[in-house]
């Protein structure tokens, strides 16, 4: 009997083999993975470092035994080169392994800008537990972290970082700190709160040439301001990865192209997580993803199940100056209005009919978070 | 009073706090929170949840 395979053993396949597992469906299961395939969360990454969390304690589980729990076959440090959709068969490691039916749970990479000077080559990013493995490495000796992008991680490692005691230094062409999920007010009330604590904000510039120095690197800035820093660290954004599925003759466009039911454009074959787009939406963040598994684990368990999404308001962990946010749809119109407190910002964003369609909130309004929700519904 | 963090996304259950929002008093202790709860911000089980703080 041909296998169900799983590519990736990120937070997606891992979730969709449990739920598959905890729907008593007992068919044949394969997970594959690049790396150890450890089961670990890439949320908590950006937030591991105040927690004191090392690569051992971000492990929940090894791949031994999450091949035990799931009564599945693991294969570690294998990877699929190809896809036959016509023959429904992978390579692997050179080798041929048939499916039944194929789930891309392939995750994201990085945006790397195009870095030049004596020290690019040294920048790190940090999108997976083996990358966090190295910064750890790199921290040891690092007191000074430079972040070039502003946005919801670079501002989650911005607030880790200065936790754990070390300075920190944001660059970024954005006008506030992740612009493209909250209004300004709660941006520079995110801002200022990490100032504070000793953040050094260079906005609405851009690094040059980054070179390294006797001891770290210095890049100077378009603005003309020199940084110095023992490390610097990338987190200008994510995309989908999707060459695999490209290569194999399947829809992509931003992400992988599926429907509401995590179908996409070739038979038999899933895709779910940073890797796909949904229904015309790529949602790289963890409660889509959760219901993704969900609703797919019934769909490949037997019963068609449409991904249907609730407000999923996305926690942002600069723990600082907590934020909460739903943002309104892309492109959507309207405008924000802003309630600001000593006890916080809530922010409400109205689109032209004057329907309630998004909101922020910010400090200890983040409390509200379950009765904006209401109103939104 | 305990707290207990989800290991997936962070989130923390404060027994002191409780979860008024969703039916769940203030002081309500861990063991006494439903099994079929779910975590508020990401959707996982309540076994996904670990001590953090005693």
């Amino acid at each position: 009997m041909r296998p169900t395979v799983i590519i990736g053993t990120g937070l997606a396949g891992y979730t969709l083999a449990k739920e598959l597992r905890r729907l008593q469906w007992q068919g044949p299961l394969v997970l594959v993975t690049e790396d150890e395939g450890q089961f670990y969360s890439k949320p908590m990454l950006s937030g591991a470092l105040a927690k004191k969390k090392d690569v051992a304690a971000l492990t929940m589980a090894s791949a031994e035994k999450m091949a035990a729990d799931l009564d599945a076959q693991i294969l570690t440090q294998s990877q699929v080169t190809a896809i036959d959709t016509q023959e429904k068969q992978l390579t692997i490691n050179g080798q041929k392994q048939p499916y039944d039916k194929l789930v891309l749970a392939i995750g994201s990479f990085p945006i790397r800008l195009p870095l030049t000077g004596s020290g690019a080559e040294e920048v790190v990013s940090v999108n997976n537990l083996t990358d966090y493995g190295h910064f750890l490495n790199r921290l040891e000796k690092a007191h000074h972290v430079a972040i070039i992008g502003p946005g919801l991680i670079g501002s989650e490692f911005a607030n880790d970082l200065l936790l754990s005691g070390r300075q920190v230094t944001m660059i970024g062409p954005d006008k506030w700190p992740i612009n493209t999920l909250i209004p300004e007010e709660i941006g520079r009330a995110v801002q200022k709160t990490l100032a504070e604590k000793g953040a050094t904000w260079h906005l609405e510039t851009f690094n040059g040439p980054i070179e390294k120095e006797t001891k770290g690197y210095s890049t100077v800035l378009k603005s003309g301001v020199k940084v110095e820093a023992d490390l610097i660290l990338s987190a200008v954004g994510v995309r989908p990865t999707v060459e695999l599925a490209k290569k194999a003759g399947v829809e992509v466009n931003r992400g992988i192209v599926t429907d509401s039911f995590l179908k996409t454009s070739v038979d038999s074959l899933y895709a779910l997580g940073d890797c796909a787009e949904v229904a015309g939406r790529n949602l790289p963040f963890i409660a889509p993803l959760m219901i993704q598994a969900k609703a797919l684990a019934k769909t490949l368990a037997g019963t068609e199940t449409e991904v249907v999404y609730p407000a999923m308001p996305v926690v942002i962990k600069t723990t600082l100056y907590p934020v909460v946010t739903q943002p309104p749809p892309m492109g959507a119109q309207g405008a924000w209005r802003i309630d600001a407190t000593d006890k916080g910002i809530i922010g409400r964003f109205y689109n032209k009919e004057d329907k309630l369609i998004g909101f922020a909130l910010g400090g200890e309004a983040t409390d509200q978070k379950a009765a904006l929700t209401k109103e939104l519904e | 009073m305990k707290k207990y963090e989800c290991t997936v996304c962070g989130f923390v259950y404060d027994e002191a706090k409780g979860m008024p929002d969703h039916g769940i008093d203030p002081g309500t202790l861990w063991e006494n929170v439903p099994a079929d709860w779910e975590c508020p911000d990401c959707g996982v089980s309540k076994a996904e949840f670990e001590m953090v703080e005693a």
